[in-house]
């Protein structure tokens, strides 16, 4: 381990903060989802992949990371800054005019961390393929990392990855699902119910695995296991169950605040929840 | 210069909303479809009064088009609902199939359009779905102007058989238009009578054209200023008849100068009455975040851009 479970938490908690002031800085922006996946950015950057701060593209020899549900960029970069690819006083930029960081992630701008536009849903998983797709033409073993929202998945472009997948055995992947059961017109199960989606992915060939996206220890471990998954034919899939708005009680168990900004005493009153650990942008 | 005044502003997408409401009450043929965007498309009064003739397809556009071109043959009258961006670009293929190469009686509905979309940024800003949409064989293309034309729009197209792309807005903007219209397809509104130049918009930017009006008039520049609500088709004889009195043209849009309103106006210019012309319009560019007010002055989409383009082709004048 680089870092102690309870050195990750307090990273988690300071870009829990970054992310509603942020939000509450411009008025816009999505908040929840933002929440319900910092613990697994947390993992991710601080514990699990391997990179470079110093950005290339094509980051030859580094795992990538790809996020398809592109709306939660606020805890993104926040992620990105706090592991050192730009300046955290960039982020009282977010979503203001001339800004790098765009209300969803865009290489338009040349943000360091970021490799592919998201925002228009359903386009991630292909990417993330042809990354993957890419690596292995060049002999390079480095994994790829995606993540996808659940409601994202109605889209239909994503099943026509995940059909590709493990057909061509792309084992270098490893994809994420938000699974917060939310979305904006209510739960993901009044809107277009996605059922059982372990049994659904793993028809397709993929080899799946449940973690708990609020618990470190358990998305730490998950992550670290779905590694040893590689390389072994089949793509692999963490269903990764996640509350919107963890971490700030009045956000939670709705999808309300999927994307809606605090007001000045809602931000407070999430900030008295979010322990300062590494200084506020 | 006519005085237009205001008492409220509105957003587009909520005239839309009010127009559905309506349509549905007057048609029980008369459906929507809606990918996971409800609230941002205004439809719960309709989902509210018709539940049983809504349908929550869920984040699937593609899927939304097919289903609301089936429906059709069952001869109901969708009206499908999601952003701009994801109306047109996401699904063309599907519009280009099966819904304007066959022929069906669907209404895209599409919101959002614009830099005026603010903060989400250029993925969703899309300026290029005039282009898109008008480039299909037998689509009918609007884009109006405030909270009354929009709904008086939804309600017309329900009454028109055929496809149909219908663009709406965001941002809240002066309601300036008569509440009591009766909107006809493919017929320009005179905003007001002038001599020295034509400037044609169409959408938000028509707003802006009467500002632009009055502070002309100040410098002594009295100025035609037509609503082309109706993109396609394009109401021809308005336009050359005001064109032959006043020498000039600037059209304003806001959308890409590539494959615009402009470009319509050029096309009719070139071939009918050749014309000094300026575009207010975006530059082949995509968006950026900002708040709508800011984007539309950094992109040259403001009043006195529109000043400076009058300035410009009266100039051009022979
Ligand atoms: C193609 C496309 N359609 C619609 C939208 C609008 N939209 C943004 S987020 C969202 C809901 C996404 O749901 P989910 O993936 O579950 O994310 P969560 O609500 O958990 O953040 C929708 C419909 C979009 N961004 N892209």
């Amino acid at each position: 381990m680089k870092h102690t479970i309870k050195e990750l938490e307090d990273i988690a908690s300071q870009i829990r903060r970054d992310i509603v002031r942020m939000v509450h800085g411009c008025q816009s922006g999505h908040p929840g989802a933002s929440l319900g996946c910092t613990d697994f950015f947390t993992a991710l950057y601080f514990e699990v992949m391997n990179y470079k701060t110093d950005f290339t593209m094509e980051g030859a020899g580094e795992d990538l990371f790809f996020l398809s549900n592109g709306h939660i960029s606020p805890v993104w970069y926040s992620t990105l800054a706090h592991a050192g690819f730009f300046d955290k006083s960039e982020l009282a930029t977010f979503r203001k005019l001339d800004s790098r960081l765009q209300g969803h992630p865009t290489t338009h701008e040349h943000l360091p961390g970021i490799r592919i536009a998201s925002g228009s849903l359903g386009q991630g998983l292909s990417v993330a393929i042809g990354a993957a797709l890419a690596k292995r033409l060049n002999g390079d073993k480095s994994i790829i990392f995606a993540l996808l929202g659940d409601g994202e998945l109605q889209e239909g472009q994503n099943w026509e990855a995940a059909m590709f997948a493990p057909f061509n055995k792309v084992d270098h992947l490893i994809a994420s699902v938000d699974y917060n059961g939310q979305q904006i017109d209510g739960p993901t199960s009044k809107v277009l119910a996605l059922d059982d989606l372990q049994a659904k992915f793993e028809a397709f060939g993929w080899h799946v695995i449940n973690t708990d996206g609020n618990d470190m220890q358990a998305i730490v471990e998950g992550l670290h296991y779905a590694k040893t998954l590689t390389g072994k034919g089949k793509p692999i899939l963490n269903l990764m169950s996640t509350q919107m708005g963890a971490g700030v009680d009045y956000m939670m168990g709705t999808h309300k605040w999927h994307g809606t900004a605090p007001n000045d005493e809602q931000l407070a009153a999430a900030l008295a929840q979010l322990p300062e650990t590494l200084g506020d942008y | 210069m006519k005085k237009y005044t205001y008492t409220e502003k509105k957003d587009t997408r909520s005239g839309f909303g009010a127009g559905l409401h309506e349509a549905g009450k007057k048609n029980e043929n008369v459906v929507a479809l809606c990918a996971d965007l409800v609230g941002s498309l205004k439809m719960d009064a309709f989902i509210k009064d018709f539940p049983e003739r809504f349908t929550q397809v869920g984040i699937a556009e593609a899927n939304m088009i097919g289903i609301a071109a089936g429906m059709t043959i069952g001869g109901k009258i969708p009206f499908t609902g999601t952003f701009a961006n994801f109306s047109t670009g996401r699904v063309y293929d599907q519009i280009r199939q099966s819904v304007a190469y066959s022929n069906k009686n669907v209404k895209i509905c599409a919101s959002h359009a614009g830099l005026t979309l603010g903060e989400d940024g250029a993925t969703h800003q899309i300026l290029e779905d005039i282009g898109l949409m008008k480039m299909l064989p037998g689509m009918v293309v609007i884009n109006p102007c405030d909270y009354n034309q929009t709904k008086a729009a939804t309600i017309a197209i329900a009454e028109y058989e055929g496809p149909v792309y219908l663009r709406f807005g965001r941002p809240v903007i002066p309601v300036f238009t008569d509440p009591d219209q009766k909107f006809e397809i493919g017929k320009a509104w005179m905003v007001n009578e002038g001599t020295d130049v034509t400037i044609i918009a169409t959408g938000h930017m028509v707003w802006k054209a009467i500002e632009a009006g009055e502070k002309l008039a100040e410098l002594g520049i009295d100025a035609e200023i037509i609503n082309i609500h109706t993109i396609k088709p394009l109401d021809d004889e308005a336009i050359l008849k005001s064109v032959k009195k006043t020498g000039c043209v600037v059209t304003c849009e806001e959308h890409n100068k590539f494959g615009g309103l402009g470009e319509s106006v050029a096309r009719l210019l070139t071939t009918e009455l050749p014309t000094p012309q300026e575009f207010v319009a975006t530059n082949d560019t995509f968006g950026e975040s900002g708040t709508p007010d800011q984007l539309m002055s950094k992109y040259g989409l403001d009043a006195v851009n529109i000043v400076e383009a009058v300035q410009k082709v009266i100039g051009r004048k022979k």
